[in-house]
């Protein structure tokens, strides 16, 4: 039976809990929260490393006359001699802030933070099914940060292609000075960072199958795990295209093929190069790029599910719809591609046909945003921090979506392509509201994660700035598309027609500065509530999942008996009658329909009989455990 | 870890995937390595499609076959150029060569499949014979790639004409090229090369890859490790992968020599 296997497991972590040693627990730990934490930490310092590079080239976007001698400091030679910013430096840093925003932070210190940790401690099990390969995950993920990090520091610069890297300018090394050394660092550093997202991948689907506490079944786990495995699958079978087209990338970089590349001359010269299709690294890049989208926002969208239900203390609207939905945009995001590339000279027919799938999405992302909607509506909402931010995804998940709509029409993008129309679009609805689901989960989780609180009023500050500093920067950001501005210009004022949004650009970056500074109040709320916080009471939310029944520093192996059985779904909340079973206005998911004979629904009470002959007479946990209050 | 202790009951009640047990009794690894056999799917699934966006930008031979010659020009007929076996040379052998490699590669997938099959029995005799055979298998066909590799960048006796740019003098000019590298080659448009060598290179990696695994596990079965273990899941777990490389071959196969 179960318990003799689980008891199995307690033992093990006893072994754990006597060998650890300083290297052992904080840098080579297979404890998936540390390696959590280690993601998260991470995250955050690769966060304030890539605002202050948008910091930098909104600088000479909003001031382009400024003398910019005092960063000399900082970037060294990059300033010239009339204290102007290099302009292939600012390709540079652009590609960097990119990468570094999308992959660095958004994947892996969302992605590798939050499904490492909740995952084992909201399914109920010790740890993830290979804890090594988890450990090696992390290092993986360090290698690739160290490769990316010193590439900043390179002679000629880090890569300046864009952050999605297409040849021929990524693959020829005299086509600018970031094509040089920095391009093959981050050829290198992307190849390590894909290894690391396929071990942590294979581990989190894998537990997620392997591991489940009795009773928890798929139709009972809460919405956040359900987006971390959709999200690892995604990752799963989008990341290794990449590492094909990098591979294909590097051969033509390095070894004279041409893959990519054909009939070029460069400064009269002819390359060897023939016969080869840039086009098709786009379509690699892509088949990766887009699917890429919805790996930084489902868990993002997960974390909001969990979050929004807890503090508006009623059930999540619609779970089976949230699952559904979001297995829908799983499906839609492999097959939508190409609407990145309408201006590629690709077949028109072609592109109706992206253009009509592109367009569904609309509809899963509608079912989840009306969701949240209708979650929050006549609930008895407390605005945490973790709350605000959610509803701030919540926000921009709708008014980016909105001109995603307007995006995907083939004929429209033809006109928006590339102008920052586009870039204000994917700032609000990916990168804000990923980064706010990411601000979310470490405001509601930072209680399980370090035994302490975050400060409310500096959370609220954070928020508030942050939100409104978003919307100052982003929303005016589309009228200088529609005016045609492109995405990626160092100087707008050398042209005509862009003088007139001198001072709407000006007006970006004193936004752009106002809100990165405001993300110093959540570093320093962050850094001290670690150790200085107010101590965290059991279960600091009243919420339902299986995290907040595990100790407040909860050890190796996370429950110090056997694990708790789950009777329930995550979303008994403000449940009608729970007082007369005494409980309050939540039930968590390891109470037994048995126990709440006045609440139940008449399915729920037929339950009460297979929880009796398999479950309650094996479960010794149940009887001597007080819900807090 | 919970997965790896001894199997639950599983009541009538409840589905496999109630929680508590593992379902379909499939252990975390062995979940792991389909996971990641379907990730490289998608990987070989990536360089293949690229392949065939490649090939079809340019023109295919259209004069009838016994006229062929290879030109940059044109696509080649697999055919033509893949006609070579070792002690046989000048006569032409279409595909002969690597029909045997692939023959060797499918049998050596059914002397997996027989040490799986001998695993399941608890049989270390038998694992270690058939291991010992698969590993054979892999390293023979590794053997026939690298002659394979070696009559493609040697090349013909004949050569081919092709038009370069010469960088000395800044200039285009003719000479005869032999054989195949990552620049031209004188069997078709330098891609062709390219891929060949990237793609067949790739899946060589991953054979070379599993002919470790099948050692390691060859010498973990011979020292009894499974044995004392109790079960031989490894030799499965590595058997998928061994299986997986042979069914990527098989479209490698169809893709660089049938097609």
């Amino acid at each position: 039976m179960a318990v003799a296997v689980q008891h199995d497991d307690a033992h093990v972590h006893d072994e754990h809990e006597h060998h650890e040693n300083f290297i052992t627990k904080y840098i080579f730990s297979t404890d998936h929260k540390m390696i959590a934490k280690q993601f998260l930490i991470s995250g955050i310092l690769w966060a304030f490393i890539g605002g202050l590079l948008s910091i930098l080239f909104r600088l000479q976007l909003g001031f382009p006359e400024m003398d910019l001698s005092f960063l000399r400091f900082l970037l060294g030679d990059w300033i010239d001699a009339t204290g102007k910013l290099d302009p292939e430096f600012y390709l540079a840093l652009v590609t960097m802030h990119g990468t570094i925003m999308v992959f660095f932070v958004l994947t892996a210190g969302l992605s590798g933070t939050f499904s490492n940790f909740l995952i084992p401690l909201q399914i109920g099990a010790r740890d993830m099914a290979s804890g090594f390969m988890n450990m090696l995950s992390f290092w993986f993920f360090f290698v690739s940060s160290v490769l990316m990090f010193q590439s900043l520091f390179l002679e000629n610069g880090p890569a300046a292609g864009g952050w999605v890297v297409y040849p021929p300018l990524s693959a020829l090394p005299q086509a600018l000075k970031g094509s040089g050394d920095g391009m093959t660092y981050w050829l290198l550093s992307m190849t390590f960072f894909i290894v690391s997202q396929l071990l942590g991948g294979i581990n989190y689907i894998t537990t997620v199958i392997n591991l489940r506490t009795k009773g928890m079944s798929f139709s009972r786990l809460p919405l956040t795990i359900w987006a971390f495995f959709i999200t690892a699958i995604i990752g799963l079978l989008s990341f290794p295209v990449l590492f094909s087209a990098a591979l294909l990338l590097m051969f033509d970089r390095m070894l004279g093929t041409s893959f990519y590349l054909s009939d070029i001359y460069v400064a009269g010269q002819a390359l060897h190069h023939t016969g080869g299709s840039a086009i098709l690294y786009q379509h690699l890049f892509w088949f990766l790029g887009h699917p890429e989208v919805y790996i930084v926002l489902l868990p993002a969208l997960g974390i909001s599910s969990e979050v929004i239900a807890t503090n508006a203390r009623k059930p999540i609207f619609g779970y089976k719809a949230m699952i559904l939905s979001m297995l829908g945009i799983a499906v839609l995001s492999f097959i939508v591609w190409a609407h990145h590339m309408f201006v590629t000279g690709m077949n028109p027919f072609l592109g109706t046909i992206f253009m009509f799938l592109t367009l569904i999405i609309a509809v899963p992302s509608a079912v989840k945003a009306f969701n949240y909607i209708t979650t929050l509506w006549r609930g008895n909402i407390r605005f945490t921090p973790a709350m605000l931010f959610s509803i701030g995804l919540v926000s921009f998940f709708i008014s980016g979506g909105v001109t995603g709509i307007i995006l995907g029409n083939s004929a429209l993008d033809i006109y928006l392509h590339d102008t920052y129309y586009v870039v204000a679009h994917f700032h609000l609805v990916m990168g804000s509201a990923s980064f706010f689901g990411m601000m979310a989960g470490v405001y509601h989780w930072f209680p399980k994660m370090f035994g302490r609180m975050m400060d409310d009023r500096l959370g609220y500050i954070h928020f508030w700035f942050t939100f409104a500093g978003v919307y100052l920067v982003f929303f005016p950001m589309h009228f200088i598309g529609i005016a045609g501005f492109p995405r990626r210009y160092y100087s707008f004022t050398a042209f005509d027609a862009f003088r007139i949004m001198a001072d709407l650009n000006s007006f970006i970056s004193i936004a752009a500065i106002l809100t990165f500074s405001a993300q110093l109040v959540f570093g320093f709320n962050f850094f001290y509530s670690i150790f200085r916080g107010r101590r965290a009471p059991l279960n600091p939310w009243n919420s339902n999942t299986l995290e907040w029944t595990t100790p407040i520093n909860p050890g190796h192996g996370n429950w110090v008996g056997q694990i708790p059985y789950v009777y329930r779904w995550a979303y008994d909340y403000s449940k009608p009658n729970a007082e007369q079973d005494g409980f309050t206005d939540f039930i968590p998911q390891n109470v037994p329909y048995s126990q709440t004979p006045n609440s139940n629904l008449p399915y729920e009470n037929e339950l009460i009989e297979i929880e009796k002959e398999e479950m309650l007479p094996t479960d010794t946990t149940l009887h001597t455990e007080k819900v807090p209050e | 870890m919970a997965s790896t202790s001894a199997s639950v009951e599983q009541s009538k009640k409840t589905s496999a995937w109630f929680g508590g047990v593992r379902p379909m009794d499939a252990s975390y690894g062995k979940l792991m390595m389909w996971f990641f056999l379907l990730s490289d799917a998608f990987s070989f699934s990536g360089l293949l499609i690229a392949y065939g966006l490649i090939r079809f930008e340019h023109p295919a031979y259209t004069g009838s076959p016994a006229d062929f010659v290879a030109s940059d020009a044109y696509w080649p007929i697999p055919e033509k150029i893949y006609n070579a076996f070792p002690f046989f040379h000048g006569i032409d052998l279409p595909l002969v060569f690597v029909g045997l490699m692939t023959f060797i590669l499918i049998m050596s997938s059914v002397t997996m499949v027989l040490a799986v099959e001998a695993g399941h029995r608890k049989d270390r005799k038998d694992v270690e014979k058939w291991m010992l055979w698969t590993i054979l298998g892999g390293i023979t066909f590794l053997g026939c790639q690298a002659w394979e590799w070696t009559h493609f960048i040697v090349g013909t006796d004949e050569g081919a004409t092709r038009t370069v740019w010469n960088y000395i003098s800044n200039s285009w000019e003719t000479t005869t090229i032999y054989g195949a590298n990552l620049r031209v080659n004188e069997y078709g448009p330098a891609p062709f090369a390219n891929l060949f060598f990237f793609i067949t290179g790739f899946h060589g990696f991953h054979v070379f890859s599993g002919v470790l695994l099948n050692i390691l596990i060859f010498h973990n079965a011979a020292f009894g490790v499974y044995e004392k273990r109790g079960h031989y899941e490894m030799v499965e777990k590595v058997g998928l992968y061994w299986h997986f490389v042979d069914l990527v071959w098989v479209f490698v196969f169809t893709f660089f020599y049938l097609v």
